[in-house]
Protein backbone atom coordinates (compact mmCIF):
# COMPACT_ATOMS: atom_id res chain seq x y z
CA UNK A 1 0.00 0.00 0.00
CA UNK A 2 2.74 2.55 0.69
CA UNK A 3 4.43 1.41 -2.24
CA UNK A 4 1.83 1.79 -4.19
CA UNK A 5 1.10 5.18 -2.35
CA UNK A 6 4.98 6.63 -3.24
CA UNK A 7 4.79 5.36 -6.60
CA UNK A 8 1.54 7.16 -7.71
CA UNK A 9 1.94 10.51 -5.63
CA UNK A 10 2.48 12.30 -8.40
CA UNK A 11 -1.06 12.14 -9.62
CA UNK A 12 -2.64 10.88 -6.18
CA UNK A 13 -1.37 14.60 -4.35
CA UNK A 14 -2.31 16.66 -7.19
CA UNK A 15 -6.15 15.28 -7.52
CA UNK A 16 -6.60 15.20 -3.78
CA UNK A 17 -5.31 18.85 -3.68
CA UNK A 18 -7.94 19.81 -6.17
CA UNK A 19 -10.83 18.25 -5.26
CA UNK A 20 -9.95 19.72 -1.60
CA UNK A 21 -9.40 23.38 -3.20
CA UNK A 22 -12.68 23.63 -5.35
CA UNK A 23 -14.95 22.03 -1.95
CA UNK A 24 -13.24 25.05 -0.11
CA UNK A 25 -13.19 28.24 -2.59
CA UNK A 26 -17.12 27.32 -2.96
CA UNK A 27 -18.16 26.94 0.60
CA UNK A 28 -16.13 30.13 1.27
CA UNK A 29 -17.73 31.71 -1.89
CA UNK A 30 -20.54 30.59 -0.26
CA UNK A 31 -19.86 32.71 2.88
CA UNK A 32 -18.30 35.64 0.74
CA UNK A 33 -21.81 36.24 0.26
CA UNK A 34 -22.83 36.63 3.74
CA UNK A 35 -20.20 38.14 5.05
CA UNK A 36 -20.91 40.74 2.01
CA UNK A 37 -24.09 41.30 3.33
CA UNK A 38 -23.47 40.99 6.75
CA UNK A 39 -20.77 43.89 6.25
CA UNK A 40 -23.37 46.17 3.69
CA UNK A 41 -25.90 46.02 6.42
CA UNK A 42 -23.97 47.59 9.07
CA UNK A 43 -22.51 50.09 7.46
CA UNK A 44 -26.14 50.93 6.23
CA UNK A 45 -27.43 50.69 9.86
CA UNK A 46 -29.35 47.50 9.02
CA UNK A 47 -29.13 44.01 10.38
CA UNK A 48 -28.92 41.83 7.52
CA UNK A 49 -29.72 38.11 6.93
CA UNK A 50 -30.62 36.94 10.36
CA UNK A 51 -33.30 34.11 10.06
CA UNK A 52 -32.56 31.35 8.51
CA UNK A 53 -29.99 30.22 10.97
CA UNK A 54 -27.97 32.00 14.11
CA UNK A 55 -26.77 35.25 12.60
CA UNK A 56 -28.39 34.15 8.90
CA UNK A 57 -25.54 31.34 9.10
CA UNK A 58 -27.19 29.37 6.93
CA UNK A 59 -28.68 32.04 4.62
CA UNK A 60 -26.10 30.27 1.99
CA UNK A 61 -27.18 27.14 2.32
CA UNK A 62 -30.70 28.68 1.86
CA UNK A 63 -29.61 30.51 -1.56
CA UNK A 64 -27.79 27.23 -3.37
CA UNK A 65 -31.16 25.78 -2.48
CA UNK A 66 -33.25 28.15 -4.10
CA UNK A 67 -30.90 28.35 -7.15
CA UNK A 68 -30.68 24.75 -7.60
CA UNK A 69 -34.51 25.26 -7.37
CA UNK A 70 -35.42 27.69 -9.67
CA UNK A 71 -36.56 27.08 -12.84
CA UNK A 72 -34.00 27.89 -15.99
CA UNK A 73 -36.06 28.87 -18.86
CA UNK A 74 -34.10 29.84 -22.13
CA UNK A 75 -35.15 32.37 -24.03
CA UNK A 76 -36.14 32.82 -27.23
CA UNK A 77 -33.99 33.65 -30.14
CA UNK A 78 -30.65 32.72 -27.92
CA UNK A 79 -27.96 31.41 -29.67
CA UNK A 80 -28.09 28.20 -28.06
CA UNK A 81 -24.47 27.00 -27.90
CA UNK A 82 -22.89 30.29 -26.89
CA UNK A 83 -26.13 30.61 -24.16
CA UNK A 84 -24.97 27.74 -22.80
CA UNK A 85 -21.00 28.15 -22.63
CA UNK A 86 -20.16 31.13 -21.13
CA UNK A 87 -21.73 30.65 -17.36
CA UNK A 88 -19.51 27.36 -17.96
CA UNK A 89 -16.54 29.23 -19.27
CA UNK A 90 -16.48 32.27 -16.11
CA UNK A 91 -16.60 29.22 -13.61
CA UNK A 92 -13.69 27.67 -15.28
CA UNK A 93 -11.54 30.24 -16.03
CA UNK A 94 -12.06 31.52 -12.28
CA UNK A 95 -11.18 27.90 -10.60
CA UNK A 96 -8.35 27.42 -12.68
CA UNK A 97 -7.02 30.92 -11.75
CA UNK A 98 -6.53 29.44 -8.06
CA UNK A 99 -4.13 26.30 -8.84
CA UNK A 100 -1.42 28.61 -9.48
CA UNK A 101 -1.64 30.61 -6.09
CA UNK A 102 0.95 29.69 -3.41
CA UNK A 103 -1.21 29.90 -0.32
CA UNK A 104 1.66 28.95 2.16
CA UNK A 105 5.64 27.71 2.24
CA UNK A 106 6.01 24.01 1.31
CA UNK A 107 4.54 21.34 4.10
CA UNK A 108 6.85 18.57 5.30
CA UNK A 109 5.35 15.81 6.95
CA UNK A 110 7.71 13.56 7.81
CA UNK A 111 10.28 13.23 4.61
CA UNK A 112 7.31 14.25 2.00
CA UNK A 113 7.31 17.99 0.66
CA UNK A 114 4.91 19.67 -1.20
CA UNK A 115 3.90 22.82 -2.22
CA UNK A 116 1.20 24.46 -0.73
CA UNK A 117 -1.43 24.94 -3.77
CA UNK A 118 -1.94 22.98 -6.88
CA UNK A 119 0.89 23.76 -9.36
CA UNK A 120 4.04 25.82 -8.70
CA UNK A 121 5.07 27.14 -11.90
CA UNK A 122 7.64 29.05 -12.82
CA UNK A 123 5.42 31.80 -15.38
CA UNK A 124 2.70 31.22 -12.62
CA UNK A 125 2.05 35.33 -13.14
CA UNK A 126 2.02 35.26 -16.28
CA UNK A 127 -0.40 32.36 -16.39
CA UNK A 128 -2.45 34.33 -14.07
CA UNK A 129 -2.66 37.24 -16.66
CA UNK A 130 -3.72 35.11 -19.61
CA UNK A 131 -6.75 33.43 -17.55
CA UNK A 132 -7.84 37.18 -16.69
CA UNK A 133 -7.14 37.87 -20.63
CA UNK A 134 -9.65 35.28 -21.38
CA UNK A 135 -12.34 36.00 -18.42
CA UNK A 136 -13.58 38.76 -20.97
CA UNK A 137 -15.20 36.47 -22.93
CA UNK A 138 -17.57 34.74 -20.49
CA UNK A 139 -19.08 38.43 -19.93
CA UNK A 140 -19.00 39.29 -23.15
CA UNK A 141 -20.10 36.48 -24.90
CA UNK A 142 -23.24 35.83 -22.37
CA UNK A 143 -23.96 39.59 -23.22
CA UNK A 144 -24.06 38.85 -27.11
CA UNK A 145 -25.69 35.32 -27.26
CA UNK A 146 -28.74 36.69 -24.96
CA UNK A 147 -30.41 38.24 -27.62
CA UNK A 148 -31.63 41.18 -25.32
CA UNK A 149 -30.19 44.85 -25.96
CA UNK A 150 -29.17 45.43 -22.49
CA UNK A 151 -27.61 41.73 -22.13
CA UNK A 152 -25.46 43.52 -24.99
CA UNK A 153 -25.01 46.83 -23.88
CA UNK A 154 -23.08 45.16 -21.03
CA UNK A 155 -21.56 42.87 -22.51
CA UNK A 156 -20.02 45.35 -24.60
CA UNK A 157 -19.20 47.57 -21.84
CA UNK A 158 -17.22 44.78 -20.23
CA UNK A 159 -15.27 44.22 -22.60
CA UNK A 160 -14.21 47.92 -23.24
CA UNK A 161 -13.92 47.82 -19.61
CA UNK A 162 -11.91 44.61 -19.05
CA UNK A 163 -9.46 45.69 -22.41
CA UNK A 164 -8.87 49.47 -20.92
CA UNK A 165 -7.49 48.28 -17.47
CA UNK A 166 -5.75 44.80 -17.92
CA UNK A 167 -3.29 47.49 -19.29
CA UNK A 168 -2.48 49.56 -16.51
CA UNK A 169 -3.01 46.37 -14.06
CA UNK A 170 0.06 44.79 -16.32
CA UNK A 171 1.81 47.88 -16.02
CA UNK A 172 1.47 47.84 -12.24
CA UNK A 173 3.18 44.93 -11.70
CA UNK A 174 6.29 45.38 -13.51
CA UNK A 175 8.04 47.22 -10.45
CA UNK A 176 7.35 44.23 -7.99
CA UNK A 177 8.75 42.09 -11.09
CA UNK A 178 11.79 44.56 -11.19
CA UNK A 179 12.79 44.17 -7.89
CA UNK A 180 12.25 39.96 -8.04
CA UNK A 181 13.39 39.60 -10.63
CA UNK A 182 11.01 36.27 -11.18
CA UNK A 183 7.42 35.41 -12.36
CA UNK A 184 6.68 33.15 -9.85
CA UNK A 185 4.86 34.06 -6.95
CA UNK A 186 6.48 31.44 -4.94
CA UNK A 187 9.78 32.99 -5.37
CA UNK A 188 8.26 36.64 -5.58
CA UNK A 189 7.10 36.06 -2.02
CA UNK A 190 10.07 34.29 -0.59
CA UNK A 191 11.99 37.54 -1.93
CA UNK A 192 10.32 39.65 0.42
CA UNK A 193 11.43 37.62 3.87
CA UNK A 194 14.69 40.01 4.78
CA UNK A 195 14.74 37.86 8.19
CA UNK A 196 14.44 40.66 10.48
CA UNK A 197 12.93 43.39 8.63
CA UNK A 198 9.45 41.54 9.14
CA UNK A 199 6.87 44.00 7.69
CA UNK A 200 9.44 47.09 5.99
CA UNK A 201 10.64 43.95 3.84
CA UNK A 202 7.38 43.50 1.99
CA UNK A 203 6.85 45.14 -1.56
CA UNK A 204 4.79 47.94 -0.50
CA UNK A 205 7.49 49.34 1.74
CA UNK A 206 10.41 47.95 -0.02
CA UNK A 207 13.57 47.82 2.24
CA UNK A 208 16.03 45.02 1.50
CA UNK A 209 19.37 43.82 2.36
CA UNK A 210 21.24 45.11 -0.96
CA UNK A 211 19.18 48.65 -0.64
CA UNK A 212 17.75 47.84 -4.33
CA UNK A 213 13.94 48.04 -3.31
CA UNK A 214 12.07 50.53 -3.75
CA UNK A 215 8.62 51.17 -2.18
CA UNK A 216 5.51 50.40 -4.38
CA UNK A 217 2.57 51.79 -2.97
CA UNK A 218 1.87 53.73 -6.58
CA UNK A 219 2.14 50.32 -7.86
CA UNK A 220 -0.41 48.97 -5.14
CA UNK A 221 -2.45 51.42 -5.79
CA UNK A 222 -2.51 51.26 -8.87
CA UNK A 223 -3.16 46.85 -9.13
CA UNK A 224 -5.74 47.34 -6.54
CA UNK A 225 -8.20 49.92 -8.29
CA UNK A 226 -7.24 48.20 -11.89
CA UNK A 227 -8.06 44.57 -10.17
CA UNK A 228 -11.53 45.96 -8.89
CA UNK A 229 -12.37 47.23 -12.50
CA UNK A 230 -11.53 43.84 -13.78
CA UNK A 231 -13.71 41.73 -11.69
CA UNK A 232 -16.33 44.06 -12.05
CA UNK A 233 -17.08 45.45 -8.71
CA UNK A 234 -18.28 48.75 -7.35
CA UNK A 235 -17.55 51.36 -8.12
CA UNK A 236 -16.55 49.83 -11.22
CA UNK A 237 -19.48 47.38 -12.44
CA UNK A 238 -21.22 49.06 -14.76
CA UNK A 239 -21.24 45.85 -16.59
CA UNK A 240 -24.22 44.90 -14.90
CA UNK A 241 -25.33 48.62 -13.59
CA UNK A 242 -29.29 47.63 -12.71
CA UNK A 243 -30.15 51.07 -12.44
CA UNK A 244 -29.52 51.27 -16.36
CA UNK A 245 -29.24 48.13 -17.57
CA UNK A 246 -31.64 45.94 -15.79
CA UNK A 247 -29.27 42.64 -14.77
CA UNK A 248 -26.56 43.77 -17.57
CA UNK A 249 -24.94 40.89 -19.00
CA UNK A 250 -27.02 38.08 -16.92
CA UNK A 251 -30.62 39.88 -17.33
CA UNK A 252 -31.42 36.49 -19.18
CA UNK A 253 -29.47 34.04 -17.17
CA UNK A 254 -31.36 32.09 -14.37
CA UNK A 255 -30.83 29.39 -12.40
CA UNK A 256 -27.77 27.39 -11.71
CA UNK A 257 -26.62 29.29 -14.60
CA UNK A 258 -26.69 32.63 -13.28
CA UNK A 259 -25.07 30.94 -9.80
CA UNK A 260 -22.37 30.25 -12.40
CA UNK A 261 -21.49 34.22 -12.90
CA UNK A 262 -22.37 34.85 -9.11
CA UNK A 263 -19.59 32.20 -7.92
CA UNK A 264 -17.22 33.02 -10.76
CA UNK A 265 -17.37 36.72 -9.94
CA UNK A 266 -17.04 36.11 -6.14
CA UNK A 267 -14.35 33.56 -7.07
CA UNK A 268 -12.21 35.79 -9.24
CA UNK A 269 -12.46 38.38 -6.35
CA UNK A 270 -10.48 35.80 -3.90
CA UNK A 271 -7.91 35.03 -6.73
CA UNK A 272 -6.95 38.95 -7.37
CA UNK A 273 -7.21 39.72 -3.22
CA UNK A 274 -4.77 36.56 -3.25
CA UNK A 275 -2.65 38.19 -5.98
CA UNK A 276 -2.22 41.80 -4.22
CA UNK A 277 -1.62 39.56 -0.95
CA UNK A 278 1.04 37.94 -2.63
CA UNK A 279 2.48 40.77 -4.69
CA UNK A 280 2.64 43.60 -2.38
CA UNK A 281 2.27 42.24 1.59
CA UNK A 282 4.26 39.25 1.69
CA UNK A 283 1.94 36.25 1.15
CA UNK A 284 2.35 34.37 3.52
CA UNK A 285 4.88 35.75 5.81
CA UNK A 286 4.71 37.09 9.04
CA UNK A 287 4.63 41.25 9.56
CA UNK A 288 6.99 40.50 12.41
CA UNK A 289 10.86 39.84 12.58
CA UNK A 290 11.76 36.58 12.78
CA UNK A 291 13.51 37.12 15.98
CA UNK A 292 9.99 37.58 17.76
CA UNK A 293 9.24 34.21 18.89
CA UNK A 294 5.98 35.16 21.05
CA UNK A 295 4.70 36.35 17.67
CA UNK A 296 4.26 32.83 16.41
CA UNK A 297 1.23 32.30 19.50
CA UNK A 298 -0.67 35.65 17.79
CA UNK A 299 -3.05 32.30 16.18
CA UNK A 300 -4.06 31.29 19.57
CA UNK A 301 -4.04 35.13 21.08
CA UNK A 302 -6.95 35.63 17.93
CA UNK A 303 -8.79 32.60 18.68
CA UNK A 304 -9.23 32.04 21.74
CA UNK A 305 -11.02 35.46 22.90
CA UNK A 306 -12.92 34.95 19.31
CA UNK A 307 -14.23 31.93 20.57
CA UNK A 308 -15.04 32.98 24.23
CA UNK A 309 -17.18 35.71 22.83
CA UNK A 310 -19.22 33.19 20.49
CA UNK A 311 -19.64 31.12 23.33
CA UNK A 312 -20.75 34.45 25.28
CA UNK A 313 -22.93 35.45 22.72
CA UNK A 314 -24.53 32.19 22.08
CA UNK A 315 -25.67 31.47 25.08
CA UNK A 316 -27.69 34.55 25.61
CA UNK A 317 -29.00 33.95 21.82
CA UNK A 318 -32.75 33.95 20.79
CA UNK A 319 -33.34 30.83 19.03
CA UNK A 320 -32.45 27.19 20.40
CA UNK A 321 -30.63 26.35 17.49
CA UNK A 322 -28.17 29.24 18.25
CA UNK A 323 -27.88 28.50 21.66
CA UNK A 324 -26.62 25.22 20.56
CA UNK A 325 -24.90 25.93 17.59
CA UNK A 326 -23.15 29.25 18.47
CA UNK A 327 -21.35 27.72 22.12
CA UNK A 328 -20.30 24.81 19.95
CA UNK A 329 -18.40 26.83 17.37
CA UNK A 330 -17.12 28.99 20.19
CA UNK A 331 -15.77 25.56 21.88
CA UNK A 332 -14.33 24.42 18.81
CA UNK A 333 -12.68 27.66 17.97
CA UNK A 334 -10.80 27.63 21.69
CA UNK A 335 -9.87 24.25 21.45
CA UNK A 336 -8.23 24.86 18.11
CA UNK A 337 -6.57 27.96 20.14
CA UNK A 338 -5.31 25.80 22.71
CA UNK A 339 -4.02 23.11 20.74
CA UNK A 340 -2.16 25.65 18.73
CA UNK A 341 -0.44 27.13 21.58
CA UNK A 342 0.02 23.54 22.62
CA UNK A 343 1.56 21.34 20.05
CA UNK A 344 4.78 23.40 18.92
CA UNK A 345 4.78 21.50 15.64
CA UNK A 346 1.63 22.26 14.84
CA UNK A 347 1.75 25.64 15.49
CA UNK A 348 4.91 26.00 13.03
CA UNK A 349 2.65 24.28 10.54
CA UNK A 350 -0.07 27.41 10.82
CA UNK A 351 2.28 29.89 10.80
CA UNK A 352 2.13 30.83 7.06
CA UNK A 353 -1.47 30.09 6.12
CA UNK A 354 -2.32 32.02 9.61
CA UNK A 355 -0.78 35.00 7.64
CA UNK A 356 -1.93 34.23 4.10
CA UNK A 357 -5.22 33.86 4.95
CA UNK A 358 -5.55 36.63 7.40
CA UNK A 359 -4.51 39.31 4.76
CA UNK A 360 -6.41 37.72 2.43
CA UNK A 361 -9.63 38.23 4.66
CA UNK A 362 -8.20 41.93 5.44
CA UNK A 363 -8.47 42.33 1.18
CA UNK A 364 -11.21 40.74 1.30
CA UNK A 365 -12.99 42.85 3.79
CA UNK A 366 -12.04 45.96 2.23
CA UNK A 367 -13.28 44.84 -1.06
CA UNK A 368 -16.79 44.74 0.81
CA UNK A 369 -16.54 48.01 2.41
CA UNK A 370 -15.90 50.27 -0.84
CA UNK A 371 -19.24 48.33 -2.14
CA UNK A 372 -20.59 49.78 1.13
CA UNK A 373 -18.91 53.43 0.45
CA UNK A 374 -18.00 54.19 -3.34
CA UNK A 375 -21.11 55.40 -5.81
CA UNK A 376 -20.98 53.70 -9.34
CA UNK A 377 -18.71 55.38 -11.94
CA UNK A 378 -20.50 56.91 -14.78
CA UNK A 379 -19.09 55.69 -18.39
CA UNK A 380 -17.31 58.25 -19.68
CA UNK A 381 -15.04 59.02 -15.98
CA UNK A 382 -14.03 55.03 -15.84
CA UNK A 383 -12.66 55.36 -19.37
CA UNK A 384 -11.07 58.69 -18.41
CA UNK A 385 -10.21 57.35 -15.43
CA UNK A 386 -7.99 54.33 -17.06
CA UNK A 387 -6.69 55.48 -19.82
CA UNK A 388 -5.73 58.88 -18.85
CA UNK A 389 -5.00 58.77 -14.68
CA UNK A 390 -4.16 55.18 -14.21
CA UNK A 391 -2.39 54.34 -17.42
CA UNK A 392 0.06 56.92 -17.25
CA UNK A 393 0.90 56.77 -13.66
CA UNK A 394 1.38 53.15 -13.58
CA UNK A 395 4.18 54.00 -16.12
CA UNK A 396 5.53 55.94 -14.48
CA UNK A 397 5.78 53.83 -11.13
CA UNK A 398 8.06 51.70 -14.10
CA UNK A 399 10.53 54.29 -14.87
CA UNK A 400 10.82 55.23 -11.39
CA UNK A 401 11.27 51.59 -9.96
CA UNK A 402 13.64 51.03 -12.72
CA UNK A 403 15.46 54.32 -12.31
CA UNK A 404 15.83 53.74 -8.56
CA UNK A 405 17.49 50.21 -9.28
CA UNK A 406 19.76 51.08 -11.46
CA UNK A 407 21.15 53.82 -9.15
CA UNK A 408 21.35 51.53 -6.21
CA UNK A 409 23.02 48.73 -8.41
CA UNK A 410 25.37 51.05 -10.48
CA UNK A 411 25.65 54.85 -9.03
CA UNK B 1 8.04 10.67 -24.74
CA UNK B 2 4.44 8.72 -25.28
CA UNK B 3 2.79 11.33 -23.25
CA UNK B 4 4.10 14.21 -24.74
CA UNK B 5 3.12 12.73 -27.80
CA UNK B 6 -0.42 12.30 -27.27
CA UNK B 7 -0.56 15.62 -26.02
CA UNK B 8 1.01 16.72 -29.36
CA UNK B 9 -1.71 15.04 -31.22
CA UNK B 10 -4.45 16.10 -29.31
CA UNK B 11 -3.79 19.77 -29.51
CA UNK B 12 -2.73 19.33 -33.30
CA UNK B 13 -5.70 17.79 -33.67
CA UNK B 14 -8.19 20.55 -31.52
CA UNK B 15 -6.04 23.28 -33.64
CA UNK B 16 -7.12 21.91 -37.12
CA UNK B 17 -10.48 21.40 -35.78
CA UNK B 18 -10.42 24.72 -34.47
CA UNK B 19 -9.17 26.19 -38.37
CA UNK B 20 -11.59 24.27 -40.18
CA UNK B 21 -14.77 25.22 -37.84
CA UNK B 22 -13.28 28.96 -38.43
CA UNK B 23 -14.01 28.17 -42.22
CA UNK B 24 -17.19 26.41 -42.27
CA UNK B 25 -19.20 28.35 -39.27
CA UNK B 26 -21.56 31.05 -41.02
CA UNK B 27 -21.97 33.15 -37.84
CA UNK B 28 -18.68 35.37 -37.37
CA UNK B 29 -19.01 35.35 -33.22
CA UNK B 30 -18.93 31.63 -33.77
CA UNK B 31 -15.97 31.85 -36.57
CA UNK B 32 -14.10 34.32 -34.05
CA UNK B 33 -14.50 31.68 -30.91
CA UNK B 34 -13.10 28.61 -33.29
CA UNK B 35 -10.42 31.14 -33.69
CA UNK B 36 -9.58 31.56 -30.25
CA UNK B 37 -9.43 27.70 -29.76
CA UNK B 38 -6.88 27.68 -32.59
CA UNK B 39 -4.67 30.22 -30.70
CA UNK B 40 -5.14 28.54 -27.15
CA UNK B 41 -3.89 24.65 -29.11
CA UNK B 42 -1.23 26.81 -30.25
CA UNK B 43 -0.05 27.77 -27.04
CA UNK B 44 -0.25 24.74 -25.76
CA UNK B 45 2.03 23.19 -28.23
CA UNK B 46 4.55 26.31 -27.42
CA UNK B 47 3.99 24.58 -23.64
CA UNK B 48 4.94 21.49 -24.94
CA UNK B 49 7.87 22.52 -26.65
CA UNK B 50 8.96 24.52 -23.72
CA UNK B 51 8.56 27.47 -23.96
CA UNK B 52 6.65 28.97 -21.49
CA UNK B 53 6.75 32.65 -21.97
CA UNK B 54 6.22 32.11 -25.44
CA UNK B 55 2.81 30.16 -24.20
CA UNK B 56 1.52 32.66 -22.39
CA UNK B 57 2.03 35.79 -24.17
CA UNK B 58 0.23 33.97 -27.34
CA UNK B 59 -2.69 33.82 -24.69
CA UNK B 60 -2.32 37.17 -23.64
CA UNK B 61 -2.19 38.82 -26.48
CA UNK B 62 -3.50 36.85 -29.08
CA UNK B 63 -5.78 34.78 -27.28
CA UNK B 64 -6.68 38.01 -24.82
CA UNK B 65 -6.17 41.76 -26.57
CA UNK B 66 -6.77 40.82 -30.35
CA UNK B 67 -9.76 38.17 -30.57
CA UNK B 68 -11.27 40.49 -28.02
CA UNK B 69 -11.42 43.44 -30.37
CA UNK B 70 -12.18 41.05 -32.89
CA UNK B 71 -14.90 39.68 -30.54
CA UNK B 72 -16.04 43.54 -29.91
CA UNK B 73 -16.19 44.70 -33.26
CA UNK B 74 -18.41 41.96 -34.63
CA UNK B 75 -20.88 42.40 -31.28
CA UNK B 76 -21.05 46.19 -31.71
CA UNK B 77 -21.87 45.92 -36.02
CA UNK B 78 -24.45 43.23 -35.02
CA UNK B 79 -23.11 41.15 -38.02
CA UNK B 80 -25.89 38.44 -38.60
CA UNK B 81 -25.04 34.94 -40.27
CA UNK B 82 -23.51 35.09 -43.61
CA UNK B 83 -24.64 33.37 -46.70
CA UNK B 84 -23.32 30.78 -48.78
CA UNK B 85 -22.12 31.96 -51.88
CA UNK B 86 -21.65 29.80 -55.01
CA UNK B 87 -18.34 28.50 -55.09
CA UNK B 88 -16.04 31.02 -56.73
CA UNK B 89 -14.33 30.33 -60.53
CA UNK B 90 -10.85 31.68 -58.90
CA UNK B 91 -10.82 29.00 -56.16
CA UNK B 92 -11.46 26.05 -58.25
CA UNK B 93 -8.91 27.51 -61.06
CA UNK B 94 -6.12 28.59 -58.79
CA UNK B 95 -6.65 28.25 -55.03
CA UNK B 96 -7.18 24.27 -55.00
CA UNK B 97 -4.11 23.64 -57.06
CA UNK B 98 -1.73 25.94 -55.36
CA UNK B 99 -3.05 25.16 -51.86
CA UNK B 100 -2.61 21.52 -52.71
CA UNK B 101 1.31 22.15 -54.36
CA UNK B 102 1.69 24.06 -50.70
CA UNK B 103 1.28 20.89 -49.16
CA UNK B 104 3.04 19.45 -51.45
CA UNK B 105 6.13 21.41 -50.44
CA UNK B 106 5.65 21.30 -46.58
CA UNK B 107 5.16 17.39 -46.56
CA UNK B 108 8.61 16.77 -49.03
CA UNK B 109 10.34 19.34 -46.79
CA UNK B 110 9.69 17.22 -43.74
CA UNK B 111 10.02 14.37 -45.50
CA UNK B 112 13.68 15.35 -46.91
CA UNK B 113 14.39 16.07 -43.23
CA UNK B 114 13.94 12.26 -42.49
CA UNK B 115 11.69 12.26 -39.64
CA UNK B 116 14.24 14.33 -37.22
CA UNK B 117 13.18 18.23 -37.81
CA UNK B 118 15.80 20.64 -36.24
CA UNK B 119 15.16 22.07 -33.19
CA UNK B 120 13.40 25.31 -32.34
CA UNK B 121 15.03 25.70 -29.26
CA UNK B 122 18.55 26.18 -28.99
CA UNK B 123 19.61 25.40 -25.70
CA UNK B 124 18.59 27.91 -22.79
CA UNK B 125 16.42 29.96 -25.06
CA UNK B 126 13.19 29.38 -23.83
CA UNK B 127 13.68 30.72 -20.44
CA UNK B 128 12.24 34.03 -19.64
CA UNK B 129 15.30 35.64 -18.96
CA UNK B 130 17.05 34.54 -21.53
CA UNK B 131 14.50 35.53 -24.38
CA UNK B 132 14.77 38.80 -22.49
CA UNK B 133 18.31 39.75 -22.58
CA UNK B 134 18.36 38.30 -26.37
CA UNK B 135 15.41 40.68 -26.96
CA UNK B 136 17.21 43.57 -25.75
CA UNK B 137 20.72 43.31 -26.60
CA UNK B 138 21.15 41.17 -30.12
CA UNK B 139 17.48 42.37 -31.63
CA UNK B 140 17.05 45.63 -29.47
CA UNK B 141 17.14 47.26 -32.95
CA UNK B 142 14.27 45.88 -34.56
CA UNK B 143 12.78 45.21 -31.55
CA UNK B 144 12.40 48.88 -30.86
CA UNK B 145 11.84 49.51 -34.42
CA UNK B 146 9.08 47.39 -34.38
CA UNK B 147 7.21 49.48 -31.23
CA UNK B 148 7.36 52.59 -32.96
CA UNK B 149 5.35 51.05 -35.98
CA UNK B 150 2.97 50.17 -33.52
CA UNK B 151 2.56 53.55 -32.21
CA UNK B 152 2.36 55.14 -35.33
CA UNK B 153 -0.52 53.15 -36.14
CA UNK B 154 -1.58 54.20 -33.14
CA UNK B 155 -1.29 57.56 -33.80
CA UNK B 156 -3.02 57.02 -37.15
CA UNK B 157 -5.77 55.59 -35.51
CA UNK B 158 -6.66 58.41 -32.93
CA UNK B 159 -5.85 61.18 -36.42
CA UNK B 160 -8.30 59.31 -38.16
CA UNK B 161 -10.77 59.45 -35.23
CA UNK B 162 -10.32 63.14 -34.72
CA UNK B 163 -11.05 64.13 -38.60
CA UNK B 164 -14.23 62.67 -38.21
CA UNK B 165 -15.15 64.23 -35.15
CA UNK B 166 -14.54 67.57 -36.62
Amino acid sequence: MTEFLSQYAFVIVPVVKIVLLVFIVLTVDAYLTWLERKVIAHIQARWGPYRVGPHGLLQPLADGAKFILKEDPTPDGVDKKVYFFAPFLTLMLALTSLAVIPFGPDIRIGSFTTNFGIADLNISLLVLFAITALSVYGIALAGWSSNNKYSLLGGLRSSAQMISYELSMTLSVVGVLLMAGSLSLKEIVQLQDNGNLGLLGWNIIGFSKDGAGFTQVIGCLCFFISAIAETNRVPFDLPEAESELVGGYHTEYASMKFAMFFIGEYTAMITVSCLSTILFFGGWLSPFPASWIWAHYLPSVILIPLGLWVIFDGIRYETILGRIVLPGLGTALVLIGVALAAFTRANELVQGPFWFFGKLFAVLFFYIWMRGTLPRFRYDQLMDFGWKFLLPVSIANVILTSAFILWRMHG
Amino acid sequence: MSFALLMFFVLAGLAVLGALALILQRHPIHSALSLILVMLSLAGLYLLMGAEFVAAVQIIVYGGAVMVLFVFVIMLLNAGEEERTNFSKLASVAGIPLALALAGVIAAAIARGSGHLPSATNGELTSTRELSKLLFSEFVYPFELTSFLILVAILGAIVLAQREQN
